[in-house]
């Protein structure tokens, strides 16, 4: 097999690495989120709760943990529609001209990117996730040392197939557009309805109908429930809601982002075929 | 002619091709036939849009030589070398590289070319080192080969005591020979070069002039670009004068200036008209040309012998004669001569600054 996406793999991470205060100021956000919309929010959220009865039989996890999950999924969706950019720039400044005229199939561009964001990505939620235990997260509470390990390994997968799906998707908006400015425009359009119909910070079952449906097909909310089903529990309660959530569903919103980054990978490999750089 | 002999020898046919083989350049019957040419390209046309930048080019390129496109700035150079080097599509025409179609076969079209971009294409996130072995690896060029080859190739230059420093630390010239560099780490058989020596500075642009010539001794062949008269005097072997989309002449440098004739003879005088009509009708000049203070005489014969008569003619006539200059027919003339405008007009002479650094 040609192990071009290697390459381009590779270089991504080299300047990944090379320019740590990217790493830190992508960083900075999520870290913000949890430290203050987090806090400030689970003090509100725990004297409304307060009075509501203990639902029995069932654990209660504050709603710091439950945002965290929620932080974690919202961290890596930011950064996987961000991630195309680098592609948009190669090819404004003229960069991918190099790539663009070598014998490396075009498709191995968008895997090696992909990749790397993906293991970005990974990074970054490892990060967050240790950031929200230091803070006060209760993730993998009365867990065995093994369970632990499975509920990161399945983590894992979730963040990275969701991260694979949503990079594709900004390399076939960077690959079509012409200004760094126009991607961002379009790109924090198009966080927004991801992130509201979601159930990264607040619960969907009380959403109206419509809202449901959408949050039902968001991958987002696939995100979040999968990292929820790993890191607290296929039943728990939290501001007064109790989610369960079957190991079968969760396997039913895997295969959902794997559908959701194989259809993503179609559109940016046509993208790729129509992209002229000159 | 010696000079040219040793690279009429091709290895790959053990063919000689002597000079008399010119003529196989020329259409016979609306085909190009030469075995051993490297690059064929016929009825070649480009359009963006309602802009015609290519109007149908025909040219060949013969193994191990030095082939230079002259034209000024828009003529359809960049544009050319973009189609051959497929970053764009084929619309009209039919292009042959290193034996295979580029329509039908661009991935091995794309393994057999090197390329060195007009505007700066390097990554300044990226070190010298790192710059040269990124494009080994895309060429899936083993690990011992690339290293081997980015010493070789750093030396070449004169880069290694570059060797680890962010691109974006380098002077303008350190750039391009880095991108020479690299146009070189796969060993093409082919390099197109686009303007290599644009904005540089009269010593970088000489010594980037020798690696051409060393690359090119070693059996790269080279499709080069450029509007500066004298780089494709120095450098080629064969010369195309492009303007508006169009090859206007093919040749070899001596042979583009000999159709101007032996001599070129600058006059100014008291009737540029009257002193025009007087010498068109000798058989010893060839043309007559209208500069804006005076005239541009091309004679047949040594000019040196010629002046005094031309001064005595004229001075018979009752024109006064306040300048002359002669010289032998230079690029620029020739340029002037096929395309009726001066090169510098588009702004040759212009500083022409390459892109300061991206990002
Ligand atoms: N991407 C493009 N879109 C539209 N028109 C273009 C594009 N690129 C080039 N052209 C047009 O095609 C023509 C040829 O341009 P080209 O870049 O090939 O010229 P050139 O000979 O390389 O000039 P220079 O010496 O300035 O580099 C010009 O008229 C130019 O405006
Ligand atoms: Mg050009």
């Amino acid at each position: 097999m040609h192990k071009g996406f290697l390459t381009i793999y590779w270089r991504d991470m080299l300047r990944f690495v090379r320019f740590r205060t990217l790493l830190f100021t992508s960083l900075i956000q999520p870290a913000l989120w949890l430290a203050f919309f987090g806090i400030a929010m689970s003090n509100n959220f725990e004297r409304l709760t307060a009075t509501l009865p203990v639902i029995p039989g069932v654990r209660t996890v504050g709603y710091l943990t439950f945002i965290g999950a929620g932080v974690m999924a919202m961290t890596t969706l930011f950064t996987s529609l961000f991630g195309g950019t680098v592609l948009l720039f190669d090819k404004n400044w003229g960069l991918m001209r190099e790539t663009l005229s070598s014998p490396l199939p075009r498709i191995h561009i968008i895997v090696g990117i992909g990749l790397s964001a993906m293991t970005k990505s990974l990074i970054q939620a490892a990060v967050i996730m240790g950031f929200g235990l230091l803070l006060g997260v209760h993730f993998f509470e009365g867990y065995t040392a093994t369970q632990i390990l499975i509920s990161l390994f399945g983590i894992m997968l979730f963040i990275g197939a969701f991260s694979l799906g949503f990079l594709f998707l900004s390399a076939a908006i960077a690959i079509t557009m012409e200004s760094p400015e126009g991607m961002q425009a379009v790109v924090t359009l198009l966080t927004m309805p991801f992130f509201f119909t979601s159930n990264a910070l607040y619960p969907a079952n009380s959403f109206p109908p419509v809202l449901r449906a959408l949050s039902a097909i968001n991958p987002l909310t696939h995100l979040v429930s999968g990292i929820r089903y790993f890191a607290i529990g296929s039943d728990f309660s939290s501001i007064g809601i109790r989610y369960t959530y079957t190991q079968g569903e969760a396997i039913t919103s895997f295969v959902a982002l794997l559908a959701f980054a194989a259809v993503m990978f179609l559109i940016a490999r046509w993208r790729f075929t129509k992209v002229t750089v000159t | 002619m010696a000079q040219v002999s040793h690279k009429g020898f091709t290895e790959a046919k053990n063919l000689f091709i002597t000079e008399d083989s010119i003529f196989l350049r020329e259409k016979v019957n609306g085909v190009l036939v030469l075995e051993d040419n490297i690059i064929e390209v016929n009825d070649l046309e480009y359009s963006f849009g309602e802009i015609k930048a290519v109007d149908n080019i025909n040219f060949v390129v013969r193994r191990g030589e030095i082939f230079s496109f002259l034209g000024p700035n828009g003529a359809g150079k960049s544009t050319v070398i973009n189609i051959l080097t497929t970053l764009l599509p084929m619309q009209k025409g039919k292009v042959i590289i290193a034996d295979h179609d580029l329509r039908t076969e661009p991935e091995k079209v794309r393994e057999s070319i090197g390329i060195v971009f007009q505007e700066l294409t390097l990554d300044r996130d990226m070190t010298v080192r790192e710059t040269l072995e990124y494009h080994g690896r895309l060429y899936s060029m083993p690990k011992a080969q690339r290293q081997a080859r980015v010493n070789e190739l750093l030396n070449l230059v004169e880069l290694e005591a570059k060797r680890n420093v962010l691109t974006r630390y380098l002077s303008g010239g350190m750039k391009r020979r880095l991108e020479i560099a690299r146009g070189l780490m796969t060993r093409p058989k082919v390099l197109f070069m686009d303007e290599p020596t644009i904005g540089l500075d009269p010593q970088t642009r000489i010594r980037i002039w020798d690696y051409v010539r060393d690359i090119n001794r070693e059996g790269t062949t080279i499709f080069l670009t450029t509007h500066y008269m004298d780089e494709a005097d120095q450098l080629s072997d064969y010369i195309s004068i492009i303007d508006h989309g169009q090859i206007i002449a093919t040749g070899k440098p001596w042979e583009l200036k000999n159709a101007l004739g032996q001599d070129v003879i600058y006059l100014e005088t008291s009737d540029n008209q009257g002193a025009s009509d007087i010498l068109k009708k000798l058989e010893t000049v060839r043309g007559v040309r209208d500069k804006s203070k005076g005239i541009i005489v091309m004679v047949n014969v040594d000019g040196t012998y010629l002046l005094p008569e031309i001064m005595d003619k004229l001075r018979n006539g009752g024109i006064k004669i306040r300048a002359v200059n002669l010289k032998k027919p230079s690029m620029d003339d020739v340029f002037v001569h096929y395309t009726g405008r001066e090169l510098r007009d588009t702004g040759t002479e212009k500083a022409v600054v390459v892109k300061p650094g991206r990002r």
